[in-house]
């Protein structure tokens, strides 16, 4: 197993989170030849050993087989494999949407597949943005309720009440950010897919996390559009420092992160052509 | 506040949930309208059940009753003084009354309750139910005024309509009796049918030309051999032959009888009898009785003179309405119309048993005072009060040697029916076991009461089982909202909302089903009860059919009571009902894990 997770090092982008912690230590011990790179970069998310099968009555349905992984912090990783390879399954394990059968999941060097429901709410609602395949908004919510949703969840009803200008300027800063300022009001069905796709990113950006999660963002569009989606990712991240792990299909789109992993037969493949 | 949001988003956006608020909505208004009319009824029957029954009633389980009215009420006064208003003596018997109206002869069996008025009045309301009290509206519209003031204890004197009345009808019939038998006659008058003259009683004529054109063709027959004046000064005799024609024919048929029964032995024998000790009763006596018409029986003494032919008759009465009178409709208006048969100022016959053994029969005639109505029809349709020492005359109960009348039942007021209870307890031990009965009035009604609450016990349950079914509509339409929005709720979850604030979004929801439905329930039922009366008539014209027949309730329009206990617990419960539905589906609603939900419609 130790074998095939050779690929953590190929970026080490500046990391404000530089740890040392346990998590390396293990690293480091598995795969002691790449144990300096480890150490000279302390990954923001990484997964450890992840395995996760579906079941389906009788059927066992292994999707993951240990993926170990990992990204540093205003790194921009793409995941690129085949359709039903298990991208979406790692990024839900990553985004604390679903809980591995064996494995860790560490966030800056600490282990948080395991921690009460209630704690993984609350990482889910302020360190990881998702974007999701299928944009994923909420129907009966026009687009600045559905982005300030987040907000709304972090918030207690006095305090988003007492807050609700500035929360909801924070909003709007956003919708406006992904060229959405004019659409406020329109309700998601109103919307074309890469509208909807512009809404879900300022959704998952708006309350300001650390990790955004990008499950396909431009799956659904045509190049162009897909283009913008991925300029507006590149821009996030040169100016937040924000730590981006994009799934996708297309190669093109994959290039333009910084780094590029391969998913393949549940586990991590090295990529030649990782930039 | 996303759950806040999200709640009223579904309300709005869910017609289905318009469903459950309606269904709600219609369950709250049934239990508090129902709930109001039946509290109407119940304590609207309660009064009146109450009405002539005095607190508590202390019986002699016989007819025969317990001699020496002072010295029971003495026995009482010493047991429970202190928790007494007032009491007075009573004599209740069954009887009969007959009367004779429009030819025939129309008996009933009635409740005789011998009464002083000035005292009954100390121990309920006898003035209001007196019909001589009260003003008669129609329509809202005052159509005569009371004939007495409130300020008159009641008694037994006529007033003076009813003297007039009397005069008429006496006056009349003495001239066809003298018609007749073609010489004047001036001894006591047969109980005959009282005149009714036709500009008081507009529809008798109609239903008599109409319903008995024999009758009428002979008598109009008759009318030409000329014997008839038609104007005689006096007598209103217009259009008013088929009636008088027939009672002449009545008159006619057995002038000799009506001489046979104004014998001085009757006079004798009902004196006698009064007067004696009923355990004497003769051979002789029964054998003249059965020798004599029956008619006899309703004969009176002669009176001397002409003043004392037309002055009312030593017994007096008021008389319940329901038994003398009857209602029917217009047929050519529809409208509901009261025929009263018999007035003040009447004469009707009454039998019943006097004391002793055997008990025998006994009969006598008296005169209608007022007319008793109390709405309560077990009462109006049953009860005549007489004055007590004439019945207790009637009925041999007057003790020779001492001169106390015997009575049957004291009735007691008490100052507070708070004690109740209690003064039962100690006139129970008070007097000798099983000669006596002593109980309340609602222990004496009590099948009547229970039978009034457990209809309503009965009816809320089934009501209530309707707002289950509401919840259970509820439950349903929540489980399908709930599958339906499964995707918004791993999308929530994703975003980091709790399985907590998930099941609250939909705890809420329900919760505003509820206190939506309930409140326009709440709102909807008490206008409906306020404004029932309309309702109903609405209904009435839309449907041309009476929908609350006051003939048949005796209510003038449908009584409600609004409790704000009962509102509030219905209203309470439908919300809680509303809840309780909801919890199962937003329970289902936040054990989705996001990953789970998120694939969901994929
Ligand atoms: N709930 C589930 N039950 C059973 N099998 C599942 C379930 N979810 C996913 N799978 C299977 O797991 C595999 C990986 O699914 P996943 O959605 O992660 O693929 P993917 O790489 O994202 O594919 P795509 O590129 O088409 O999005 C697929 O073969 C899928 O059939
Ligand atoms: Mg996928």
């Amino acid at each position: 197993m130790s074998s095939t997770t050779s690929p953590q090092e190929t970026i080490s982008s500046p990391s404000q989170y530089a740890l040392d912690n346990g998590v390396t230590s293990r690293l480091r011990n598995d795969n002691s030849q790449e144990a300096e790179f480890v150490k000279m970069t302390d990954p923001q998310v990484s997964t450890i050993a992840l395995e996760k099968a579906y079941r389906k009555g009788q059927h066992k349905v292994p999707v993951l087989h240990g993926v170990n992984m990992s990204v540093q912090a205003g790194e921009f990783l793409s995941i690129v494999g085949q359709s039903g390879s298990g991208k979406s399954t790692l990024l839900h394990l990553m985004g604390l949407l679903d809980t591995p059968d064996v494995g860790e999941i560490l966030f800056e060097g600490q282990r948080i597949d395991n921690l009460s429901t209630r704690t993984r709410d609350t990482l889910r609602n302020r360190v990881f943005g998702f974007i999701f395949q299928f944009y994923h908004l909420l129907p009966e919510m026009s687009v600045l309720e559905n982005v300030l949703s987040p907000l709304m969840i972090r918030h207690g009803i006095l305090e988003y009440w007492r807050r609700r200008r500035e929360l909801q300027k924070q909003a709007k800063d956003m919708i406006a950010k992904v060229g959405l300022g004019h659409r406020l009001r329109h309700k998601p069905s109103e919307l074309s897919g890469g509208e909807m796709q512009r809404a879900a990113i300022a959704r998952a950006l708006v309350a300001h996390p650390q990790v955004l999660l990008a499950d396909e963002p431009t799956g659904n569009l045509d190049s162009r559009t897909g283009g913008e989606i991925i300029d507006l990712l590149n821009c996030l991240n040169e100016q937040q420092q924000l730590t981006i792990v994009m799934v996708t299909h297309d190669d093109l789109i994959a290039q333009r992160a910084h780094r590029t992993v391969r998913l393949d037969s549940g586990l991590i493949q090295p990529l030649d052509d990782a930039a | 506040m996303y759950k806040i949001l999200l709640c009223l988003r579904y309300l709005k956006t869910r017609y289905i949930a318009l469903a459950c608020i309606i269904s709600v909505t219609l369950g709250v208004m049934t239990m508090i309208v129902v709930n109001a009319v039946m509290a109407g009824f119940s304590s609207e029957m309660r009064e009146r059940i109450h009405g002539i029954l005095a607190d508590v009633v202390v019986e002699s389980t016989s007819v025969d009753g317990m001699p020496n009215a002072e010295q029971q009420m003495k026995v009482i006064e010493e047991a429970v003084g202190e928790h007494i208003e007032g009491m007075t003596a009573t004599v209740e018997i069954y009887g009969m009354m007959s009367f004779q109206y429009a030819g025939q002869y129309i008996t009933r069996p009635v409740t005789l309750i011998g009464i002083k008025p000035e005292g009954k009045a100390k121990v309920g309301p006898l003035v209001d139910y007196l019909d001589s009290y009260r003003a008669i509206r129609k329509d809202g519209v005052v159509v005569r005024e009371p004939m007495r003031s409130l300020d008159e204890p009641p008694g037994w004197n006529l007033t003076e309509a009813a003297k007039q009345y009397r005069a008429r009808w006496k006056a009349q019939a003495r001239w066809h009796f003298e018609q007749m038998n073609g010489k004047p006659q001036n001894h006591g008058t047969p109980i005959e049918s009282p005149k009714h003259p036709f500009e008081e009683q507009p529809v008798e004529l109609p239903d008599l030309n109409t319903f008995q054109p024999d009758d009428s063709e002979e008598a109009t027959a008759e009318n030409k051999t000329g014997q008839f004046p038609l104007n005689a000064p006096g007598i209103p005799v217009d259009n008013f032959q088929p009636i008088e024609e027939m009672e002449r024919k009545d008159n006619a048929a057995r002038p000799e009888i009506k001489e046979a029964t104004r014998t001085k032995q009757d006079e004798e024998f009902s004196a006698e009898e009064l007067a004696g000790d009923p355990s004497e009763f003769s051979e002789s006596d029964l054998a003249r009785e059965l020798e004599e018409d029956p008619l006899m029986q309703f004969s009176q003494p002669e009176p001397a003179t002409l003043e004392d032919l037309d002055g009312p008759l030593d017994h007096r009465f008021y008389v319940g309405a329901g038994l003398i009178q009857y209602q029917y409709e217009d047929p050519h208006t529809g409208e509901v119309k009261t025929m009263q048969m018999v007035k003040p100022g009447d004469d009707i016959a009454i039998s019943t048993v006097a004391t002793g053994r055997p008990p025998e029969p006994v009969h006598f005639n008296g005169t209608v005072v007022d007319v008793f109505q109390s709405g309560m029809s077990e009462y109006d349709a049953n009860l005549i009060f007489c004055n007590l020492e004439q019945l207790q005359q009637a009925r041999g109960m007057i003790d020779p040697q001492t001169g106390q009348g015997a009575i049957t039942a004291v009735q007691i007021k008490l100052r507070n029916y708070e004690h109740a209870e209690e003064v039962v307890k100690r006139l129970r031990a008070a007097f000798p076991p099983g000669l006596i009965s002593v109980r309340t009035w609602e222990q004496k009604q009590g099948p009547l009461l229970s039978a009034v609450e457990i209809e309503r016990a009965i009816l809320n349950v089934l009501l209530f089982l309707i707002i289950t079914v509401a919840g259970f509509g509820i439950l349903a339409i929540f489980y399908m909202i709930v599958v339906e929005k499964t995707r918004d709720i791993g999308i929530l979850k994703a975003l980091g909302a709790s399985s907590r604030g998930v099941m609250a979004i939909f705890l809420s929801y329900g919760l505003a089903l509820g206190i939506v439905g309930a409140g326009t329930g709440l709102v909807g039922g008490l206008l409906f009860v306020k404004y029932i009366n309309q309702i109903e008539a609405g209904l009435t014209w839309l449907t041309g059919r009476k929908v609350f027949d006051e003939t048949i309730y005796y209510f003038p329009e449908i009584p409600t009571h609004v409790e704000p206990w009962t509102v509030t617990w219905v209203a309470v419960g439908a919300m809680a009902i509303a809840v309780l539905a909801s919890i199962l589906p937003a329970r289902r609603a936040a054990q989705f894990r996001p990953v789970e939900a998120l694939r969901f419609d994929q």
